[in-house]
Formats: structure tokens, C-alpha cells, sequence
């Protein structure tokens, strides 16, 4: 059996969540006796191609053809489809961001499997197939039954994990031309490239500001701990809504739903809508002056306080602890 | 120019999650159905699209796939400002169950842009926008944020991983939305409420062609959240404290 991961990449590098997807592969191969092939479409230097061996690859097949230097959903879903079927590939993965969000659904059709997106642990069973995925906005789990032999999954970022890597000799690797149909209706007009921040929908922490934090003026203090702590920053509907911040960074049902190890909630009170974008957070942090806001009967840690005078103290004792 | 746009109905945010029949099916006593807010801000965008003046949009048709207690919801669809809609006679058994039978009803219509949510508020899926239009064969653009129509031009934003474009796209397309699109759902008004209810809602036969390729077998509630740990106010080093030391994630 073979288990075919969609490695994304960025500047000729892969990201996180690619060798978080190996590494969940390698898990269920263990499983289930099957090997793990990578594919990687893009120019991505070969050392980074090696490395996915480390994680449990045995195999990359790379694509590098500038017609895909645009992301077309049908030439994609296309030139994925045809791999998987070179590969016989019974388990696709993909990662649950914009791009397993464009591509699985297409791919789920034109290859009739099954698709579960956002499922983040192993499957419960493999004969049936069953994995959990959370529904109803994180109010409820559901144990969903593939019934194709093909299946495709989709993983949150940070949810599973990265395993320690160990050394294990080279992949073999396959450059492939595909002969998928290459056509496109789309044309690239600009791209606006976020290379300076930490993606939100990939941070292992988030910084979040809220109508609490009474306005953009004050959004120093965010980005000041954000970028302490190599995180990301993310806000409240409101905070968007009110123009203070782009809707890039609204967290929260119809935002962004994210899976971070660490979310600091600054001044959100933590209406339902909001926690649905969050849930799913490892460890949640909530300052806000309102001992009864909601935001606490999800927080892991919290101070009841106003946030203005708390965040600077809290920044600078994190400081201190990362000095030291 | 005539838009099609997609719309699922769901509990609203507030209801209250819970499940029966041996934790295999949805409780729907006392929950609120509404459209599914993805799908509402992309209904609101092609209707702000349409009443542009000088607009070429001709047209705004709504389609559901679901059971005749859908019908409030897509009769507030209408009353928002949808011209006409279609419901197609089912109960949705998974995303591609109801993408084949939007693409068996959509497949002999006219449709220059179809809109869906890019995700649904019920079970999650960001799956039915792309999976139609694989069925259609039809250009599919995902995650966008804004969709103008420009002289003879359609421009679309959309997020990919790694930042924003901007595209130029030619009809038909479909496009799955998000936030951005529109900020703020269409409330509709007292005359948009009365209008709907002579506006034309066509009920069609589902096939019984399709077989879904998953199946929702159980439920569970998630296990609660341990109590928060609270520090007083000026102790916000005790807190960073623990989460170095003891939840270690700095």
C-alpha cells in the first residue's frame, strides 16, 4: 500500500507542515505495512527533498514545471490525481490550509475517495476506515466513515506533530513530467507575498487582540510579545470588522480556524463565534478585565485584569525568562 | 451575466450541539436553522454586485439541496435579494452526495459565476465548492476575498498559502468564498421579506444516481476543558512562569 503526502513548499524550502504530514504517514504506515511517497511540486532544493527521508519517505516524486508556478486548482488537482494514480496510492494526505482546502475536494471527486479534512489524530480503525474530525464549529466530534478504497485527509497545522527526526540514507527520487491537461482560464494580475511575519494559519503561538485592547493604537504591545515569542498575530471579528486589523488576521468562525500550541487571547471575551476558531488550541491564555467573560471557561491560564497595564508585564517577564 | 450561488443551511452559532439515537444523530429540538454564514456573505456580495448601477448581472439564483423544512431558509435568501431559487429534493447525506446533485441539476443551466461558502458551519468540510466544480469540469478558485466585476474584466482575490493574489478569470467559474467578500450579511428588509414570498422557488427531483463516499457514524462531545488557572493581576510573572516551566511552550 502507498501513502502519497503533498509536501508544500516556499522559497525552495519545505514547510512545517509537510514534514508534519510525513510524520503522521509514517505513523499509519507503521500501521498498516504500507511505504510513504512524497510529492513536491515546485523548484525545492534537493537537500530539503532528502530530508523528508528522516521523517519516513521512501519516496519523492517531484514536479517542476513552470506552468505550475501558478496555482490553477484543475491543472493541480489534475497533476495530483495522475501521481496518485501512478503511485497507486490508497491514502492521500494533504495539509488543512488554503491549499488542501483548494485541492482536496477537486482531487475527492475526480478520484471518487472519500475526503475527510481537518481530522487531527490517527484513525480510530483502519478496517473500517474511521477518523475524527471536529464538527458543528468545535462544539461536537463526529467519527467519520470512509467507504472508497481511496481516501483522502487533510491535517491542521500543529496538530499532530513533528517526530524527531532520524537518519534514514537517501529517498529515491523521481523527477515526473506529467501529462495532465494544462489548460487555465486564470491569469495572475499581482501577489501580494507575506515573507516577513509568521503565517498565522501555520504559528506554533498566536498573539490575539480584541475590542479589549481599545483601539489600533495599541497594538504595539501585541506585536511587541508576537515578536518575542516567534508568534503570529491574530485578532476578534470586531478588531477586523472595525478596520483595526485585516480580516487575514480575524480568528474565529467565518476567520480563520486555527490549531496553535499556545494562544494568548488579549481583550476578547471570547463570544462563541470566536472559540470556534480556536478550540482546538493546545494551551489558551486569556487576559480580560471581566472575571465572567467566556474567554475563561476555555483558557487554560488567565489573569482578570486590564489588559493595557497587564501585557507589558507579562511581556517583560517573559523577556527576563529568555534572557536568562 | 448570471450568478448562481450555493447555499446550505445550518444550526446557528448559539444552538446548543447535541446528539441522539445513540449518539448518531443530530438533536434538532430547539435549534435555529440559518444559512450557512459563508454562503450568506457570498449571496450578499453577488446581490451588492448586482445593484451596482450599470450592473451586468442579470441575475442571482440560489440553489439548496435539502428536505421541504429547508424552505425559511432559502425563502430568506430570497427576501435578502436572490431573484429566484431552486431547492433540489434531498437529505443531504455527505459533501459529495449534495456537490453530485448540484452538478446533475447545475449541469444543463446557464451559469456565468457560481458562488459557494468556502466552508460550512455544520460539519466543517470546505468540501462541496470544489467538488461541484470538478463535477462541472469548470475553473475553480478557492479561499476568495473579494470578487469585482471591472468593464469587461472579472478580478478576484484570493489567499494562498504564503500571501494574497489578485487574478483575472473567465467566465464560468465557480469560487469558493470567505470573509472579505462582504463584511456584514444582507439583512433583509420588510419589502425584500414580502417580495420573497412571490418570488419563484422551484422544486426539483433528486437523483437517486449518487452514492456518498462517507458516512457520519457516531458523535461524540468533546471532553471539557480543564478550569482556568487564574493569577492576580499584578502577577504576571507567576504566569509566565508557568508557561515556562510548567506548560513549557515558552
Amino acid at each position: 500500500m502507498t501513502i502519497l503526502v503533498y509536501t508544500e513548499n516556499r522559497e525552495g524550502r519545505l514547510i512545517k507542515a509537510a514534514f508534519e504530514l510525513i510524520s503522521y504517514a509514517k505513523e499509519v504506515a507503521q500501521k498498516t505495512n504500507a511505504r510513504v511517497v512524497a510529492l513536491s511540486i515546485g523548484d525545492v532544493n534537493r537537500d530539503e527533498l532528502m530530508k523528508t527521508a528522516n521523517y519516513g519517505a521512501t519516496r519523492v516524486v517531484t514536479i517542476n514545471d513552470e506552468k505550475l508556478s501558478l496555482m490553477d486548482n484543475k491543472r493541480y488537482i489534475s497533476v495530483v490525481a495522475e501521481v496518485a494514480e501512478k503511485e497507486q496510492a490508497e491514502i492521500i494526505l494533504l495539509p488543512d490550509n488554503t491549499t488542501g482546502k483548494a485541492l482536496t475536494p477537486g482531487l475527492s471527486a475526480k478520484l471518487k475517495a472519500g475526503l475527510v479534512s481537518g481530522v487531527a489524530s490517527l484513525p480510530q480503525s483502519y478496517d473500517p476506515f474511521i477518523v475524527k474530525k471536529k464538527v458543528y464549529s468545535g462544539k461536537s466530534i463526529a467519527n467519520v466513515k470512509i467507504l472508497t478504497d481511496r481516501k483522502i485527509l487533510t491535517l491542521p497545522s500543529n496538530s499532530f506533530g513533528v517526530i524527531e527526526p532520524e537518519s534514514n540514507g537517501e529517498p529515491q527520487i523521481e523527477e515526473f513530467t506529467p501529462d495532465a491537461d494544462m489548460e487555465s482560464k486564470i491569469n495572475l494580475v499581482s501577489m501580494n507575498k507575506v515573507t516577513d511575519k509568521i503565517l498565522l494559519s501555520e504559528a506554533e503561538i498566536v498573539v490575539s487582540g480584541g475590542r479589549g485592547m481599545k483601539g489600533p493604537e495599541n497594538w504595539g504591545m501585541i506585536e511587541e510579545l508576537a515578536g518575542l515569542l516567534n508568534a503570529a498575530t491574530a485578532c476578534s471579528r470586531p478588531v477586523s470588522d472595525e478596520g483595526w486589523r485585516p480580516h487575514s488576521e480575524h480568528v474565529g468562525q467565518t476567520g480563520k480556524v486555527i490549531a496553535p500550541n499556545l494562544y494568548i487571547a488579549c481583550g476578547i471575551s471570547g463570544a462563541i463565534q470566536h472559540v470556534a476558531g480556536i478550540s482546538s488550541s493546545k494551551c489558551i491564555v486569556a487576559i480580560n478585565k471581566d472575571d465572567e467573560a467566556p474567554i475563561f471557561d476555555v483558557a487554560d491560564y488567565g489573569i482578570v485584569g486590564d489588559v493595557q497595564k497587564v501585557l507589558p508585564q507579562l511581556t517583560q517577564a517573559i523577556k527576563a525568562i529568555k534572557e536568562a | 451575466m448570471k450568478i448562481l450561488v450555493c447555499i446550505s443551511e445550518v444550526p446557528d452559532t448559539t444552538s446548543k450541539i447535541k446528539h441522539i439515537n445513540d449518539n448518531k444523530e443530530l438533536d434538532k429540538t430547539g435549534i435555529q436553522w440559518i444559512i450557512n454564514p459563508w454562503d450568506e456573505l457570498s449571496l450578499t456580495r453577488a446581490i451588492e454586485l448586482k445593484e451596482t448601477p450599470g450592473s451586468k448581472v442579470e441575475s442571482i439564483t440560489v440553489v439548496h439541496v435539502g428536505l421541504q423544512d429547508s424552505e425559511p431558509t432559502i425563502r430568506k435568501a430570497l427576501a435578502m435579494g436572490a431573484d429566484n431559487a431552486i431547492r433540489i429534493d434531498a437529505q443531504p447525506q455527505d459533501a459529495y452526495y449534495v456537490a453530485s446533485q448540484l452538478a446533475k441539476t447545475i449541469a444543463s443551466m446557464d451559469f456565468d459565476i457560481i458562488l459557494t461558502g468556502l466552508d460550512s458551519a455544520d460539519f466543517n468540510g470546505s468540501s462541496v465548492g470544489g467538488m461541484l466544480a470538478q463535477q462541472l469540469d469548470m475553473a475553480s478558485i478557492s479561499a476568495v476575498t473579494a470578487l469585482n466585476l471591472e468593464g469587461e474584466k472579472i478580478l478576484v482575490n484570493r489567499d494562498v498559502s504564503g500571501g494574497t493574489q489578485t487574478l483575472e478569470v473567465q467566465p464560468p467559474f465557480l469560487a469558493t468564498v470567505q470573509k472579505g467578500i462582504a463584511i456584514d450579511p444582507r439583512i433583509p428588509a420588510m419589502r425584500g421579506i414580502m417580495m420573497a414570498r412571490s418570488k419563484p422557488l422551484e422544486v426539483l427531483e433528486a437523483t437517486n444516481e449518487v452514492t456518498p463516499l462517507t458516512e457520519y457514524v457516531s458523535y461524540e462531545v468533546p471532553p471539557p476543558r480543564e478550569a482556568c488557572r487564574k493569577f492576580p493581576e499584578e502577577n504576571a510573572k507567576e504566569l509566565a512562569h508557568a508557561l515556562h516551566n510548567e506548560a513549557k511552550l515558552i
